[in-house]
């Protein structure tokens, strides 16, 4: 199993893609030994370098240089291609997500999505599927695919239905945010070069019933699944954890944090702008009450007022940007970033279980040979587990760091282009009314000019 | 003295040519409009000072002093550059000579002073007096209005303005000799006194309706506006976050680092950008609050219409029933019911003496309210002619300014748009780099 995976990495690495999707520093991508890590000089997470922790130290200041990493770029850029409108172009599958419609039943009422699927992958019969899917089938897909693979990074789904926010689970807004965030889900599966290939994603994708496959799986007792739902039911912790995993422990948590603060912030401006905007909204037409008092002035009165209800509607516009744009992108990484440490915990309780399992291994007193034997076996099975985890977490927190990087960068750039935007039409608005007003300049009267 | 008849070229009210009667103040004079005094010499408020001193409660109090200077014209058509004449002025002194001005010109639109407190504030822009940036404010606005009397085509001619410009000591002393402080009072009683006037000039009928409205329209705006800039405020400044929390995440990341905290600056910059925007927009608003303030007066001009019509059908009214009186007592007839022509019916007329000298108290009477009325219509005549001319200028001076005043409007607004647009292609370069 082990070596499966290191092979596919292997081939990952040679094959990666150099461009970033924009910028990207020179190409540093190889592998090293047989344990397949970005070797990226400068970036390297190289388990030797104190210096990597560093950059966690509370006094690290921001003219120091930065050390390592955490995470480092993506290997996998070539199943990252260019985004439009409705879904990922990746090589070999495109998802969308839509049509919300209410279905009600005696007992409940719900709403469910068409999903639609277009495909030239070879390991599925046909080329196109839509298939109808609630929410609830989409958290049993994302438990299915935690079960099998624990110590990889999943993209969150939508939170349920929250209260605090007073949002109602049939307003249109709520909708439509979830919709899109349920196809980002789907695409970052589509993306994802392990996930991608698991064989309930293609369920999901494609059959028209789901109850069937729901009752079949794997003893949700399994450890496995304890594991998924965050019970440890190990009385240990784990020992000690790697270095790596602690300086992606720590990632995680500040990052966390900053999505946290740039997502409140994110609210807050809408919250102001929202305000201003209702100023604004009584503001202008003022001049225009003012205009039908007056007979000269009427017209730049006029004028004014004009220019700014055409302002206020942009604002409203790039206040839709924020809103529908950057904000659900915030708010998907804030998810991530619990993923991460969830991710982290998984792998620490794989761990543990091999830790423990060994300590009673070498503790135990030779009883029964039979008994040692088993417990070998059991051993350097856990302990494969913990090699296996290992890997796929490393490996797949490389290709998350990338993907992250892509998205809040493309977001960001997004907002700033709107805003530019934005004040590029005000502008427009403003110099409109200005040349309008241009008269020929007018007599003065013999002393009786009054300056300003 | 004879008055020019080039100024009254808007004056259409049909009055009667006027003849200038204004008090025998000797300061008045009623010159043409070409030699007003502001192009004789130029008039400026250059700087401002703090000095304490003991106040009118013996208390030690902080106050500010204006700089008053003044050059001739002619000095600087020549091309020299002569030191100005000056001397320092407080803002009370301004206002007596306001209230001086407007109770000898109770026919011109006089300009306002800049506000006395900080009103229409935006929450961080300061109310206190004593702040820099509202001291320097006012300083425009005191030299606003010395530049507008002193090229007002009749108050510019007063003496005593010319005194508030060029002599420091003695001008309070004159102020105060020409008895202004109690017509000060009078006319503010006046102002608020309600009265029936049954004819008055429909002109100004329309003009005080418009003073009211044009006062409303006003004090609505400033006050939108004060609340749209403090929205505006909020939005810049909660940007400033942005730029805190990028440059603690750019700490966390190699790769887009650099990109993050660059942006992180723009983001700074943009959030501190909003302090100057408002603080330049505040110049609008006052030229808005100019025109809030000369609303009162113009409608103060139209009151002072209404009650010179009002005093005039007084006297009508009195001279037209002491004439009935006159009649009734020469021939004896009643033609209205009366008391005492019920009792010289039952009981007979009078005896002929007291009759006579009651007529002839009426006679005097009579004549006098004849002269009386001569005075009041003259005076309303000479007021509806002036005042109307007046209002005329003061509409094409307050069309020129506000439509200036809005031009300016858009350029400020066009400047935020040109920062915006900077600082975001700059914050939108640094995200590239990302």
């Amino acid at each position: 199993m082990g070596s499966r995976w290191e092979a596919e990495w292997k081939h990952s690495c040679a094959t990666a893609a150099l461009g970033r999707g924009g910028v990207s520093p020179a190409d540093r991508g190889s592998c090293v030994g047989t344990r397949c890590v970005a070797d990226l000089s400068g970036e390297v997470l190289d388990l030797e370098d104190d210096e990597d922790l560093e950059v966690f130290s509370k006094k690290a200041s921001r003219a120091s240089g930065r050390s390592v990493v955490h995470p480092p770029r993506s290997m996998v850029n070539q199943y990252r291609l260019e985004e439009d409108e409705g879904g990922v172009t990746t090589k070999d599958i495109f998802i969308t997500v839509d049509h919300p419609e209410s279905h009600v039943t005696a007992i409940e009422t719900f709403i469910v999505y068409r999903v639609l699927t277009r495909t030239t992958r070879g390991d599925f019969d046909s080329s196109e599927y839509e298939v109808q899917r609630r929410y609830q089938d989409f958290l049993w897909l994302k438990g299915k695919l935690e079960e099998a693979h624990p110590t990889l990074i999943i993209h969150p789904l939508p939170e349920k239905f929250v209260m605090k926010g007073m949002v109602e689970r049939f307003n249109e807004d709520f909708i439509e945010t979830r919709r899109r965030a349920l196809q980002t889900f789907l695409s970052k599966l589509a993306e994802h070069p392990l996930l991608s290939q698991s064989p309930q994603f293609k369920v999901f994708l494609t059959e028209q019933e789901l109850t069937a496959h729901k009752k079949q799986g794997p003893n949700f007792l399994s450890r496995v699944g304890a594991a998924v739902r965050g019970v440890t039911f190990s009385v240990r912790g784990v020992r000690s954890r790697p270095e790596e995993f602690e300086a992606m422990q720590e990632y995680a948590d500040h990052f966390g944090n900053k999505m946290a603060s740039l997502d409140k912030i994110t609210q807050r401006i809408v919250k102001e702008q929202k305000e201003y905007l209702e100023e604004l909204s009584q503001y202008g037409p003022l001049y225009a009450q003012w205009a039908d008092l007056e007979t000269e002035l009427t017209e730049p009165l006029r004028g004014v007022a004009g220019c700014l209800d055409l302002c206020g509607r942009e604002t409203e516009e790039q206040l839709h940007h924020l809103t529908e744009v950057l904000e659900p992108t915030l708010h998907q990484y804030l998810l991530c970033a619990d993923t991460l440490k969830t991710v982290l915990r998984r792998r620490d309780h794989i761990q543990a279980e091999f830790e423990a399992k060994n300590d009673a291994l070498t503790s135990s007193s030779s009883s029964k040979k039979v008994d040692l034997e088993t417990l070998k076996e059991e051993v350097a099975c856990l302990e494969e587990r913990v090699e296996n985890a290992n890997t796929a977490l490393r490996g797949d927190w490389s290709r998350w760091g990338g993907s992250m990087r892509t998205d809040l960068r493309d977001s960001l750039v997004a907002t700033a282009h709107k805003n530019v935007d934005y004040y590029e039409k005000c502008l427009a608005v403003w110099e409109t009314f200005l040349l309008s007003q241009k008269t020929p300049p007018c007599q003065e009267e013999d002393g009786a000019h009054p300056t300003t | 003295m004879a008055e020019d008849r080039r100024d009254r070229s808007g004056c259409t009210s049909g009055s009667e040519p006027i003849e200038d009667d204004l008090d025998d103040n000797e300061n008045t004079t009623m010159v043409g409009s070409a030699s007003t005094l502001s192009s004789r010499l130029e008039v400026s408020v250059a700087e401002t000072e703090k000095r304490s001193g003991k106040n009118a409660m013996n208390m030690q109090e902080m106050f500010t002093v204006y700089l008053v200077e003044t050059r001739p014209m002619e000095a600087l058509a020549e091309g020299r550059n002569p030191a100005p004449d000056s001397l320092w002025r407080r803002y009370s002194e301004f206002e007596v000579l306001r209230s001086y001005l407007l109770v000898t010109y109770p026919a011109i639109v006089v300009s306002p002073l800049p506000e006395k407190r900080a009103e229409f504030v935006w929450h961080k822009l300061s109310a206190d007096n004593m702040d820099p940036d509202f001291v320097e404010r006012r300083r425009v606005g005191l030299e606003n209005f010395l530049q507008r009397v002193t090229s007002h085509p009749v108050l510019s001619h007063d003496n005593i303005l010319y005194q508030f410009l060029t002599e420091e000591q003695g001008w309070k002393e004159a102020v105060y000799e020409t008895g202004f402080q109690d017509k000060a009072d009078s006319r503010l009683r006046a102002l608020s006194a309600t009265f029936r006037v049954r004819n008055p000039d429909k002109r100004f009928v329309e003009m005080k309706r418009y003073s009211d409205e044009l006062q409303t329209h006003t004090s609505q705006l400033l006050r939108a506006r004060a609340r749209v800039a403090d929205r505006l405020y909020g939005v810049y400044k909660v940007h400033g976050n942005y730029g805190r929390v990028f440059s603690e995440w750019s700490v966390l990341e190699k790769q887009m680092g650099d990109g993050l905290q660059s942006a992180g600056h723009h983001m700074d910059a943009y959030a501190a950008s909003i302090d100057d925007i408002l603080e330049e927009a505040e110049h609008y608003g006052d030229q808005l609050k100019e025109y809030l303030f000369y609303a009162e007066a113009l409608r103060a001009v139209c009151r002072k219409h209404e009650l010179s019509q009002y005093e005039l059908e007084v006297a009508s009214q009195d001279l037209v029933s002491k004439k009935q009186q006159r009649e009734e007592l020469a021939t004896g007839s009643v033609r209205t019911f009366s008391l005492k022509g019920m009792t010289s019916k039952l009981f007979g007329q009078e005896a002929p003496e007291p009759r006579e000298a009651r007529l002839h108290l009426l006679e005097e009477q009579i004549s006098e309210g004849e002269e009386a009325v001569k005075e009041r219509r003259a005076e309303c005549q000479v007021h509806v002619g002036s005042a109307w001319v007046d209002v005329l200028r003061f509409r094409q001076q307050k069309d020129r300014d506000i439509r200036e005043a809005l031009i300016g409007y858009a350029l400020m607004q066009i400047n935020l748009c040109k920062k915006g647009v900077q600082m975001w292609s700059n914050t939108k370069e640094c995200f590239l780099k990302m």
